[in-house]
């Protein structure tokens, strides 16, 4: 039997007239890997917030790992860990140092704080790095210690919003065997935005394409393709779903934000 | 109930510790910070404070001009330096770390006061140096423990509330150059209207009113009290400390629920 890990009720986010997240209601079970697709502006980022509590839904709820994100927002906390788009470690301390803050903001046993750190950068295959200040990481590097640390605690989901934004194919592609690892051996459910179709047909198990706030198709990667009718591609099932990408808009914070990550990691 | 309280405020005290001993880490990596804020505090006190000692213009009651000063540029330097301290946070909101201490299940005023307690900590460099350029100037300090712990509890507290405040504008701001603005303006009116170069006696009326109400009048009139020997409050220490604790713990309760402002 499937367990539910994430459950979108009518999950809604106005930002004055506008209406970032329209009414969504999604399931993900624990252990899938599940995608959020859609062009810039269509309302991931938004969804993400509201699921890791960082941003109140203005109507609907959502269920993480059995708690509110409205009403028992810091059972949430303790059930997720977060990797945003833009870089989240610290330049200024040291990789052990960042995954160390992390194992103690989580009570994580004292006992054990080192033998998780030893253990979460060997994972990442930063073992020979742990004491290099993170300002001198490679682009790749900073993104594997900042899945180290929102995992260190083992949550039951991880949310990633563009995990492989900015970095070279090299470096996607160990960064995705590295998430697909950490499901097999911890059970982890991953929930993530991206902008690469390719990423998504190759790592989902089920994805939806989000359009103006809205999902508006939601499936397994064959599943969208048949949807359209034989031989069609995801790009084709994109390009029905969520227009063309040049309509929308995402503003300048967020076009700004983007490349500047873009940069950082690069 | 009672139980489950003392577990959340263990909680609370230790993760704030934790937020302050990373902040502090990031000094060891590079302290040459700790040098440039000794600059400012020597500027003040061998310029500024000649100069007005010997032109005799400022009526200290029985205290030397100098040993008037030293106290209160001890203060304006925690005040500058803490109220550009919020800056910091506007840079991790733009990096994504305060989005992923967000998402984390710390309280929120303990990353607000274990930041604030960094830069206290920090302030204590400029308490070295106001110390050391005092003792050149034959400034008659009070050497006794229990003054010279006092000054560190004052310096930090001053450097936690002015710090706490500069984060709170941040969360309102928002963005780098709006909160260098609003920091430029609330500096200078912060140390004019206090008693830190001048006594509160010589100001019109409504600037002495000012001057009750700015909390930096307090820290310097403790300050003042634990520094020099023979030096007395003109508030009362109760009333400086009251003032000093009671406005951090608004500021941080006003930080922690602005904080989840700066993910959004």
């Amino acid at each position: 039997m499937t367990e539910v890990v994430l459950e979108l009720k009518n999950l809604t986010r106005r930002f004055g007239a506008f209406t970032a997240v329209d009414t969504l209601n999604l399931s993900v079970n624990a252990g899938e890997v599940f995608g959020l697709l859609g062009s810039n502006g269509a309302g991931k980022t938004t969804t993400i917030k509201m699921l890791t509590t960082l941003l109140p839904p203005s109507s609907g709820d959502a269920c993480v790992a059995g708690s509110s994100v409205t009403t028992q927002p810091v059972g949430v906390r303790r059930a997720i860990g977060y990797v945003p788009q833009a870089v989240s470690v610290d330049g200024s301390l040291t990789g052990y140092e960042n995954l160390l803050i992390f194992a103690k903001l989580y009570d994580l046993p004292h006992s054990e704080q080192k033998a998780r750190i030893r253990e979460a950068l060997e994972f990442m295959g930063l073992a020979a790095e742990g004491g290099r200040m993170v300002g001198e990481y490679s682009g790749g590097m900073v993104r594997r210690l900042e899945i180290a640390q929102a995992t260190l605690h083992r949550p039951r989901v991880l949310f990633l919003d563009e995990p492989t934004v900015g970095l070279d194919p090299i470096a996607r592609d160990a960064v995705w065997k590295l998430l697909i690892d950490l499901r097999a051996s911890h059970g982890t459910t991953l929930f993530f935005t991206t902008h690469y179709l390719e990423e998504a047909e190759t790592h989902c198990d089920r994805m939806a394409i989000m359009h103006r706030g809205k999902i508006a198709a939601l499936g397994t990667c064959k599943e969208l393709e048949a949807s359209l009718g034989a031989g069609r591609t995801l790009n084709d099932v994109f390009d029905h779903y969520a227009g063309s990408v040049l309509d929308s808009g995402g503003n300048f914070r967020a076009v700004a934000a983007d490349r500047a990550t873009a940069q950082r990691l690069g | 109930m009672t139980i489950t309280f003392a577990h959340a405020f263990a909680g609370f005290v230790e993760k704030t510790f934790v937020i302050t001993e990373f902040e502090l880490r990031k000094l060891r990596h590079d302290f040459t910070e700790l040098i440039t804020r000794a600059l400012q505090p020597a500027l003040w006190l061998l310029i500024f404070g000649e100069v007005f000692s010997r032109s005799g213009a400022m009526h200290t009651g029985n205290l030397p001009y100098l040993d008037f000063i030293a106290p209160g540029i001890l203060a304006q330097s925690v005040l500058f330096v803490a109220i550009f301290y919020g800056i910091n946070v506007i840079w991790e909101r733009d990096l994504g770390i305060v989005q992923k201490f967000l998402a984390s299940p710390t309280p929120r005023a303990a990353l607000v006061l274990g930041k604030g307690f960094s830069a206290g900590i920090r302030s204590l460099s400029q308490t070295v140096i106001v110390y050391g350029l005092s003792l050149l100037l034959g400034v008659k300090l009070d050497w006794s423990l229990l003054a010279l712990g006092n000054v560190l509890v004052i310096v930090i507290l001053a450097a936690t509330l002015f710090s706490t405040f500069s984060l709170v504008i941040a969360c309102i701001v928002k963005t780098r150059e709006r909160f260098m603005g609003v920091g430029q303006v609330l500096t200078m009116p912060l140390f004019f209207a206090s008693n830190a170069i001048y006594p509160t006696d010589i100001m019109p009326g409504w600037l002495r009113t000012v001057s009750h109400l700015n909390p930096l009048t307090y820290v310097v009139d403790a300050l003042r009290t634990f520094m020099l020997t023979g030096s007395t409050s003109a508030f009362g220490l109760g009333l400086d400390y009251a003032v000093i604790v009671l406005t951090t713990i608004v500021l941080v309760g006003v930080g922690a629920r602005l904080y989840p402002r700066l993910a959004t």
